[in-house]
């Protein structure tokens, strides 16, 4: 039993920190954060690099890799906030032409919502009686439907493992500031109650982290439930903490913070929400 | 990332399993939780039918994964519990094997293994509690002993204990942590008195402790004099990292008969409940898969557990209240009937935020060690 990442996966989330770091840094998360339109050359650019191909057999002309790998890439894709409707489009490589690439963009509805639909080349299914709304988001579009769409247990995954990104970005984001900000004299991360949010923030990140990983290597859905419940936990309860610790610049709209809490909460309501999950997990205690 | 076991541990599994499936059914039924000699007399056996079988040894000298499989298993059969063994086996012994000489390990080893001595641990203090390293039980030099006066409490099954992991000032007029030294203490030793106290769960599990000139060899300390703090942090890193392992399985089969209890009784078809067991589910199941991540580092970094058994053990203590808290909305008004099962374990429960490092103490750690966040104070 070797839980912790190959050589091979921290190679792979190393670059792809550093392909986002590159592609979709501050400069362009403001950019897209004032139109909501999707950069399409961004989109290709991740195409080239596999992005959308990773779990598509060699055969098929993917990538290959597993689980693991996916959920790697998606963790580093969640951190940097990067937009648009990636896991549709992830799903639909092999499916509809162009979506292994980047040249077509696939979105989906999930539950209640569709990301991403306007700006999209492809919907799956049906999303004719979408309805546009004020996203609360300002980096994801959203549609509502009227009927709630089937549940893919893989985008469940992929979504938990965005979110643990989320977590683990917003706790470093907690920790930055309460070493750098001084109040009283001191850093405000010499005081207790702020130490204590932190720590927080880490024991939540780090408990969902185990829980995603392991649901990426069974794929089991009792796993791939619980990784779900916990990871929408470390991302909505963590960006609250973090946006707390960062006192009246955490309630700007300047601050990167809220743009991860709201995220957060959008990814969270995919599939519906979370109590399709707590019964799955109820019912699977009974079997 | 990889979740499967060697060949070899899982032909482990399956021997180790197939012995629990004959040892268990032969084992007379659990004493009564107030006789401590019964108590005692039943760990000791368990821990000599373990060493017979050749499973004793386990608790040190295995690898971690091993060592795994083996909590996970007899959780899982429903073995009793290391109990009164509890500091001799994942708290005195481990450190005793990882900082004793040859001549310590011959001695004390061997008898914990074979279930034929109860440690306990006598750290915390009437002054010393999450400020351990204040604590003021003082241990002057007399030729090749040591004359002990203080008092220790909190001292968990002292009384049936053999001996006493005891931390000691020997020098008082060094910084508070470099003036601690790890003794040996046998618990029969004149001038040692125990005085039980009651906990709110009703029973005696744990006591005070009075030394009043109570002589210890020379001999019997582990480590170097004044050295004992660096020790302690060994034996706590066993604490936090992996004494708990076992008890994830064994609330893992609790969540399960709750919702069994709750399915017979009609309480299934109330959905906060079962929503609130369902969630609990996902709890305890991530609490499993850390567990097997930060056993995986173990194995990956030597052996002893980093302070991520921290979180763990952050995590894990709140989770177990929620736990028996949810019993109690399954029992409904038998939460409040001390013969309803699971009852005693809330009671029990409330004593994991406080044990082995208050939760708020836990944090502080965590901000500090792992966050590296400035130190207050
Ligand atoms: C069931 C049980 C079994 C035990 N068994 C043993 C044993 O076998 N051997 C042994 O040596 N000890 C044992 N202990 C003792 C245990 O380790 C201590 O109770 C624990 O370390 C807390 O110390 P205290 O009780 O003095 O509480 P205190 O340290 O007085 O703490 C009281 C409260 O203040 C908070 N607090 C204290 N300092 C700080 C701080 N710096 N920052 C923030 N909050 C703070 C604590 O979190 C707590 O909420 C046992 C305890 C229990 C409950």
């Amino acid at each position: 039993m070797r839980f912790q990442l190959t050589e091979d996966q921290t190679a792979l989330r190393r670059a792809t920190r550093d392909l986002l770091e590159r592609r979709f840094g501050e400069r362009e998360r403001r950019a897209a954060a004032g139109g909501g339109s999707l950069d399409r050359a961004l989109w290709r650019t991740l195409g080239d690099a596999g992005f959308f191909a990773l779990c598509l057999p060699e055969r098929d002309g993917g990538v290959g890799l597993g689980f693991p790998e996916a959920v790697l890439v998606f963790e580093e894709a969640g951190r940097a906030l990067l937009t648009g409707p990636l896991i549709a489009t992830l799903r639909a490589a092999g499916e509809v032409p162009g979506a292994a690439s980047g040249e077509t963009v696939v979105a989906a509805a999930d539950g209640w919502t569709v990301e991403w639909l306007a700006a999209a080349d492809v919907a799956r299914p049906d999303t004719a009686d979408a309805v546009a709304v004020r996203s609360v988001d300002p980096l994801t579009p959203l549609h509502r439907v009227a009927r709630a769409a089937r549940v893919d247990p893989v985008a469940v995954l992929l979504t938990a493992a965005e979110q643990l990104g989320t977590a683990v970005r917003v706790c470093e984001l907690a920790v930055q500031h309460a070493r750098t900000r001084e109040q009283f004299g001191r850093p405000i991360g010499a005081f207790q109650a702020v130490q204590h949010l932190c720590a927080g923030l880490l024991v939540r990140a780090e408990t969902a982290r185990a829980a995603v990983y392991a649901a990426a290597v069974t794929g089991a859905r009792t796993d791939i439930a619980a990784a779900r419940l916990l990871a929408d936990e470390a991302a909505v309860d963590g960006a609250r903490d973090c946006l707390q610790v960062h006192g009246g610049m955490g309630f700007t709209w300047e601050s990167e913070v809220h743009l991860h809490l709201k995220r957060a909460w959008v990814r969270a309501g995919r599939g519906g929400g979370g109590a399709a999950a707590e019964e799955a997990l109820a019912a699977a205690l009974t079997a | 990332m990889d979740l499967s076991h060697t060949p070899e541990d899982e032909e482990f599994r399956a021997r180790l399993r197939a012995w629990l499936a004959t040892a268990l059914p032969v084992l007379p039924p659990p004493p009564d939780p107030a006789d401590w000699p019964a108590r005692r007399a039943r760990d000791l056996g368990w821990q000599r039918a373990l060493y017979d079988a050749g499973y004793g040894e386990l608790h040190w000298d295995a690898s971690p994964t091993t060592r795994l499989i083996f909590l996970e298993e007899t959780e899982a059969a429903g073995a009793p519990y290391v109990g009164a063994n509890f500091v001799g086996l994942l708290h005195a012994g481990p450190t005793i094997a990882a900082e004793g000489t040859d001549g310590q390990r011959r001695r004390w080893l061997p008898p914990i293994l074979r279930g034929e001595e109860v440690w306990c641990q006598g750290f915390s203090e009437p002054g010393a509690g999450s400020d351990l390293a204040s604590l003021r039980t003082r241990a002057r030099r007399d030729g090749d002993h040591y004359v002990v006066d203080g008092s220790k409490i909190w001292t968990s099954h002292a009384e049936v204990a053999d001996w006493c992991e005891l931390l000691v000032r020997t020098d008082p007029d060094a910084p508070r942590h470099r003036g601690i030294s790890w003794l040996a203490m046998p618990m029969d030793a004149p001038g040692v008195t125990v005085r039980p106290l009651r906990t709110l769960a009703g029973s005696a599990e744990f006591a005070e402790v009075f030394l009043d000139g109570v002589r210890i060899p020379v001999a019997n300390r582990v480590g170097a004099e004044n050295d004992g703090w660096r020790v302690t942090m060994v034996t706590l890193s066993f604490e936090r990292g992996t004494a708990f392992v076992g008890e994830v399985v064994a609330c893992r089969r609790v969540l399960r008969e709750l919702a069994a209890a709750a399915r017979r009784d009609g309480r299934w078809d109330d959905a906060v409940l079962r929503r609130r067991l369902g969630r609990l589910n996902a709890e305890f199941l991530a609490l499993w898969r850390l567990t097997q991540w930060n056993v995986s580092e173990a194995a990956a970094g030597g052996g002893v557990p980093g302070v991520g058994g921290s979180v763990f053990k952050l995590r894990y203590s709140h989770a177990r209240q929620d736990l028996y808290d949810a019993a109690a909305d399954v029992l409904g008004p038998g939460a409040l009937d001390l013969d309803s099962p699971w009852v005693l374990d809330r009671l029990s429960s409330l004593s994991y935020t406080i044990a082995a490092g208050t939760s708020q103490i836990q944090r502080t750690i965590v901000a500090e060690r792992m966050l590296g966040l400035p130190r207050g104070r």
